[in-house]
């Protein structure tokens, strides 16, 4: 079913708010009220975008630290994600969590992890929970191309496919996991192949290799998610790859000695949210104003972010204290 | 009902029959759990009384047992996920450390984690220096994790559940040669002990013997030949090396003014320290003896069973340990 205007307007606003909120985190560090490190997800828009408007509300998503992108996509509060940036009371962890740790428990946003693969066991047993208790939901488990050469990867993988669990496994393939390129780190470079070594069992059980879809292409990762949905929710878990390209360092302060100037403006030049606003005036006449008028009010979305984040309570002694256990 | 004498194995197996029937979201994965019935026997008949979907076996793959009940656990089952020993649980420390203990927290309280690992400890098998580990206090070392260490069949049914019960995660460490020692425990589906309490073993006036798992089998020893010699040594039986509970530790010490502390665990950086250090801290005014710690040597446990068991601590060690201290 191809989406109504509405609903790709509002995809629209949603990889402008991304590109716009990190451009703006960017600053902030710059200026030292965010700490730590900072993944930025700009150039990828369209893969969290698509992957995630492809959830059905009883679905689950989650990540590894790259996750302010599908934080806003999965309807997250801006000014609470703001205030998390910040380290705020008001943040979305409480000021407690940081930029890799981002989670809404109402949105069935399981949150950011810092570990590498980490989180994948975390899919496969949240999934496990829709299973056992015979419940329509499925686990969109995003991850990066490096994530998938650890042993959280393999182990994660290997479980849902006997298990038969409700899992997509969604490698979003930006070329390269911090410095290493795909090619120097890992065995298969066509990453989906790996789901081969899942499959197959009795009555063909197991990993079913999904499509590479062009991660710069919003509806195409649509597409390509919807149906992952409805083969994990009927048959079990299936790997799919997102090519798509990573426009920042991998953290704040990379020299990006690993690729030339001239690869990342290629990849500028043919970004994801250009080419979706392309697409929009293309089957929408005289839609720019409107589009404008879009990317006006995101700036004003993240300009109340960030005066709520500023103004907001930095956490307590208190809360320092607070939830090292559960009451 | 009346209290009978069964063994730690057949008390932990009645702990989880009793937690299973009680709540539909308490399974069991792991290593050979199901069809094997358990490596320790603990679960045998489990499969056929509970079926495939509540005992789950897993392939031999302890990051994702560990990170899957984690996962499991946030979305609301009660996961009883079994590592078969912990000399494997390093293989899953990251699960164990970065995940089950700190998710509450780092997320400011949103997701509980209501797991129990169950996993077998301990040296003295001729196992050699890969499988012979007594590591929990590593474990005890992060908030957010609880650490269960029962010595007794009576501890290892009502601790089991009571750690099934509670939202924190739990690794509940089950020492490997003690499965089939044999004490009174009450035949009451209802029977659950608190978490994070200590408990006095034995009473005495001339000295504190701190322990907890196969420590106190040692230190009970150890206990029965001093008091032939006149000497009665008081035995606080930890239970839990987290949360950590010293108050009975403390109350003995003001009576005894000695102390020794016996575990397994390598001798630096261990529970002794630990105790040591905060018994000088609260109460250097009634410290009458160095406090004395018994522990394995510092090295990595051999084959050969002559020198394995020179490197454990016995109750020959405990009892010089006391009368050094007297």
């Amino acid at each position: 079913m191809a989406p109504k205007k509405d609903t790709l307007l509002d995809w629209y606003r949603q990889m402008v708010l991304i590109r716009r909120f990190e451009e703006r985190c960017a600053e902030l560090y710059q200026q030292g009220l965010i700490g730590g490190f900072l993944h930025l997800y700009i150039g990828q828009e369209a893969t969290g975008v698509g992957a995630v408007n492809a959830l059905r509300e009883q679905d689950h998503a989650i990540t590894a630290y790259r996750d302010h992108g599908l934080a806003l996509a999965r309807g997250l509060d801006p000014k609470a994600v703001m205030a998390e940036m910040l380290g705020k009371k008001t943040g979305v962890s409480g000021g407690k969590g940081g930029s890799m740790h981002l989670a809404d428990y109402d949105r069935r946003f399981w949150g950011g992890y810092g570990i590498v693969g980490g989180h994948l066991p975390l899919a496969a047993g949240i999934a496990l929970k829709a299973k056992y208790n015979e419940e329509d939901e499925v686990v969109l488990a995003f991850m990066g191309d490096g994530s998938t050469n650890i042993g959280y990867f393999h182990e994660a993988l290997n479980l849902s496919a006997v298990w038969e669990l409700p899992v997509v496994w969604l490698v979003e393939n930006n070329q390269y996991g911090m410095g290493t390129s795909v090619e120097r780190a890992s065995g298969a470079v066509e990453i989906v192949n790996k789901a081969r070594a899942y499959c197959c069992g009795p009555n063909g059980r197991g990993m079913k290799e999904g499509p590479r879809v062009d991660g710069m292409d919003v509806l195409a990762v649509y597409d390509a998610v919807s149906e992952g949905i409805e083969h994990a929710r009927k048959h079990g878990p299936i790997l799919m790859e997102s090519l798509t390209y990573r426009l920042e360092g991998h953290s704040m302060g990379d020299p990006q000695r690993y690729r030339t100037k001239e690869e990342v403006e290629q990849f500028v030049a043919n970004g994801p949210i250009g080419r979706f606003r392309d697409y929009l005036n293309e089957k929408y006449k005289g839609i720019d104003p409107r589009l404008d008028t879009i990317d006006q009010d995101v700036l004003d979305t993240i300009d109340d972010a960030v005066e709520f984040a500023k103004n907001s309570p930095d956490p307590t002694y208190d809360d320092l204290i607070s939830h090292v256990y559960a009451d | 009902m009346a209290d009978r004498p069964i063994t730690i194995r057949e008390a932990l197996s009645a702990a989880l029959r009793e937690e299973m029937h009680r709540d539909e979201r308490v399974f069991i994965m792991g290593e050979e759990v199901g069809v094997w019935g358990g490596t320790y026997a603990v679960t045998r008949g489990f499969l056929e009384e509970f079926g495939e979907k509540r005992v789950r076996d897993t392939p031999i793959s302890e990051m994702v047992i560990a990170g899957a009940a984690v996962g499991a656990a946030m979305a609301g089952l009660r996961p009883v996920a079994e590592i078969m020993t912990i000399n494997f649980a390093f293989v899953a420390m990251d699960a164990i450390i970065n995940h089950a203990a700190k998710i509450h927290y780092m997320f400011n309280g949103q997701f509980n984690v209501p797991l129990v690992i169950r996993t077998t400890t301990g040296g003295g098998k001729q196992l050699g220096a890969t499988h012979s580990h007594a590591p929990e206090v590593i474990f005890a070392h992060f908030p957010g994790l609880y650490v269960a260490v029962p010595g007794t069949a009576y501890d290892a049914k009502g601790m089991l559940k009571a750690a099934i019960r509670d939202d924190n995660p739990v690794l509940f460490v089950e020492h490997s040669t003690m499965l089939q020692r044999r004490s009174p425990v009450p035949d009451d589906d209802d029977f659950v002990l608190p978490i994070g309490k200590s408990d006095i073993k034995r009473e005495g006036d001339d000295v504190t013997i701190v322990t907890f798992g196969k420590g106190l089998e040692w230190s009970t020893e150890a206990a029965d030949q001093l008091a032939q010699e006149g000497i009665e040594a008081e035995i606080v039986d930890l239970r839990w090396l987290r949360p950590l509970d010293l108050e009975p530790v403390f109350e003995s010490f003001k009576k005894t003014n000695r102390c020794v502390i016996v575990e397994e665990s390598l001798p630096m950086f261990n529970v002794g320290a630990e105790i040591a250090a905060q018994l000088q801290n609260e109460l250097f005014d009634y410290m009458d003896a160095p406090i004395k710690r018994v522990a394995a040597m510092d090295l990595p446990l051999p084959y050969n069973r002559e020198i394995e068991l020179m490197a454990l601590p016995n109750p020959q060690k405990v009892i010089n340990a006391v009368k050094e201290v007297l």
